[in-house]
């Protein structure tokens, strides 16, 4: 007990003593910081990115005294799947009751045309490219739904071959698709500190609007006229619900890949409606699921060396089928 | 008093007086007409409607019946006028209950009566955590429309006829200047359908409401309402529901003998 509160101290004491370095090193000149200065930074956060990072890596030491857990690498992973797999469980629950789960697939496959056009611009990262194509989509998708009905699983097929068509043609112009294999399959152990400070804003942006108008969009989805009757702008709050759809697909494409992005989304949601009775329920459980599966599917890819997003991914899976049995059990 | 008696006295109205004569509120429609591209949905319909009124409308698919609740609720475009008086002077914006005749939802979603009416009635997120005041809201809502028993069911699993009453509930928050009412009647059975017009007809007495609902359910709605009106893209007959029910034309639109 006594050794336990030593070790914990000493963790403590090292936090405080990085931190503290941070910013004698921020400072510039090497000169101590101003107690003005200090209090300055300690509100306003202006520490460097990789000085939070080293922060949290500190406290992950602190709480995780595993194998696995000694490389920056499973720690930064590790963050970016507590980050996106509770956001991805929020939006599922709403695709599902939505009916969207093809659209969601063929927004994370239109990832492919966003980077061939990158590229065929010649951008370095074809990252904010693909990010644009995607949102651009969802959103004109949902204009088109707007004017012409619910699209048809036909349209809505006839799009996702196109959209993947032209992104492998633009590709494999003289052979060199191979260079982009990595975002079909996605890799979440390279993810960079700038990658996960993305990752973090869209986590904020998605609670925030869920906040505000997850509500509007579930009612929306039982009957559009009645919630336009409680004076919701439906046609708003549901391209809304697109846009933010689209930006966490875009930003999780490098860590889940194309392929798998849309089972992220759609599986928890999915094993959490077979045992929710509301929508609290449907939610609080979609999160835990996802969360679970998440860590549980990182944590084994590493000890049987195989990809973060396929054994996610399976986990998820598990879920789903007992979920399932539970249900069939209670009927 | 029968239903029709009631009407008389508290309206003093006959059908020629009926476009001139309003009473504490009240709802004209003027050459209201509806085209989808080309083809006339609704020609000319006018209506005069006051409150504590419940006017039913009859007609066989494809009269128009959804498509004038639709046009008065302002969800679709329409050319001509919809009037709300209140002491004969004009309100702007009337409050509108709507109850659709069918919900496209998700039959599996994990939604609760409670989660519906707590959407319906707060923005905040639901998902989250709903407040006590508003779950004591919702169950007095419900009591109001017989449905207080239904608050933690999935609506999915709800019956036609329960489903129609909690949206009923949605409907009265705020308190509506008229209700709109499109009635499934296919999903509802015999003994659902008696207990929604005892419930309507409770409610136009308890809040003094004008109410208009869309019906195939020609006898059994009758002694409920105050007027019926026979539409088919133009208003064919309007008048007490014995009227309308013995009119030669409305044999002739349903091809049946009452």
């Amino acid at each position: 007990m006594f050794e336990h509160g030593r070790v914990g101290a000493e963790a403590l004491n090292n936090i405080l003593y990085s931190v503290t370095l941070r910013l004698l090193d921020n400072n510039g000149l090497g000169s101590r910081p101003t107690r003005a200065e200090y209090a300055v930074k300690a509100v306003f956060g202006i520490l460097t990115m990789e000085g939070y990072l080293d922060l949290i890596h500190r406290i992950l030491d602190l709480m995780l005294p595993f194998a696995w857990a000694r490389y920056d690498f499973m720690k930064d992973a590790l963050i970016a799947v507590i980050l996106f797999t509770p956001v991805f469980a929020l939006l599922g629950t709403a695709v599902i009751s939505k009916r969207m789960a093809f659209f969601s697939d063929v927004l994370g496959h239109s990832a492919l045309t966003g980077i061939a056009l990158g590229v065929m611009f010649g951008l370095a990262d074809p990252f904010w490219m693909m990010f644009a194509f995607m949102v651009l989509l969802a959103v004109g998708i949902n204009y088109f739904k707007g004017i012409t009905q619910v699209p048809s699983d036909t349209a809505l097929g006839v799009f996702f071959a196109v959209v993947v068509a032209l992104g492998i043609l633009i590709l494999s112009r003289g052979g060199g698709f191979n260079k982009f294999t990595g975002y079909l399959i996605g890799d979440i152990l390279t993810v960079s500190p700038s990658q996960l400070l993305c990752l973090f804003s869209v986590f904020v942006l998605v609670i925030v609007y869920w906040m505000f108008f997850g509500g509007s969009v579930i009612l929306a989805s039982i009957n559009p006229v009645l919630a336009r009757t409680r004076g919701i702008n439906v046609y708003l709050v549901e391209t809304g619900f697109v846009i933010i759809l689209a930006v966490l697909v875009a930003v999780s494409i490098k860590m889940v890949g194309i392929l798998l992005v849309n089972s992220l989304l759609i599986l928890p949601a999915a094993a959490s409606r077979n045992i929710a009775r509301n929508v609290r329920e449907y939610t609080c459980w979609g999160i835990l699921i996802s969360l679970v599966s998440g860590v549980a599917g990182l944590i084994l890819s590493f000890y049987i060396g195989t990809s973060s997003g396929a054994t996610i991914v399976l986990v998820s899976a598990l879920f789903y089928a007992v979920t399932t049995a539970m249900k069939l059990r209670m009927a | 008093m029968t239903s029709e008696a009631r009407r008389m006295s508290s309206f003093a109205l006959s059908d020629d007086t009926m476009t001139n004569v309003c009473a504490h509120c009240c709802t004209k429609i003027e050459n209201l007409s509806v085209k989808f591209g080309s083809h006339a949905v609704l020609e000319n319909i006018n209506l005069h409607l006051n409150c504590h009124e419940l006017l039913v409308l009859i007609g066989p698919n494809g009269a128009g019946k959804t498509t004038l609740l639709r046009a008065i609720s302002g969800e679709i475009p329409y050319s001509g006028a919809v009037h709300y008086l209140v002491r004969s002077n004009p309100v702007k914006k009337p409050r509108i209950g709507y109850v659709p005749q069918k919900l496209h939802f998700d039959q599996g979603a994990p939604i609760s009566v409670m989660d519906l009416l707590a959407m319906s009635l707060s923005r905040g997120p639901v998902w989250l955590h709903t407040r006590r005041s508003i779950r004591n809201n919702a169950e007095m809502l419900l009591k109001k429309t017989a449905s207080e028993k239904l608050i933690d069911r999935k609506i999915g699993q709800l019956s036609g006829g329960e489903l129609q009453r909690v949206l009923l509930a949605v409907a009265l928050t705020p308190v509506p200047d008229m209700l709109l009412l499109d009635e499934a009647v296919s999903t509802v059975d015999l003994k659902g359908l008696q207990i929604f017009y005892e419930v309507v007809t409770r409610l136009k007495e308890e809040f003094d409401i004008s109410i208009i609902m869309a019906t195939h359910d020609l006898t059994g709605i009758a002694p409920y309402a105050d007027r019926m009106v026979l539409m088919n893209r133009v208003i064919v007959s309007d008048g007490a529901p014995r009227d309308v029910l013995s009119d030669k034309l409305t044999l002739e639109t349903f091809r049946l003998s009452l």
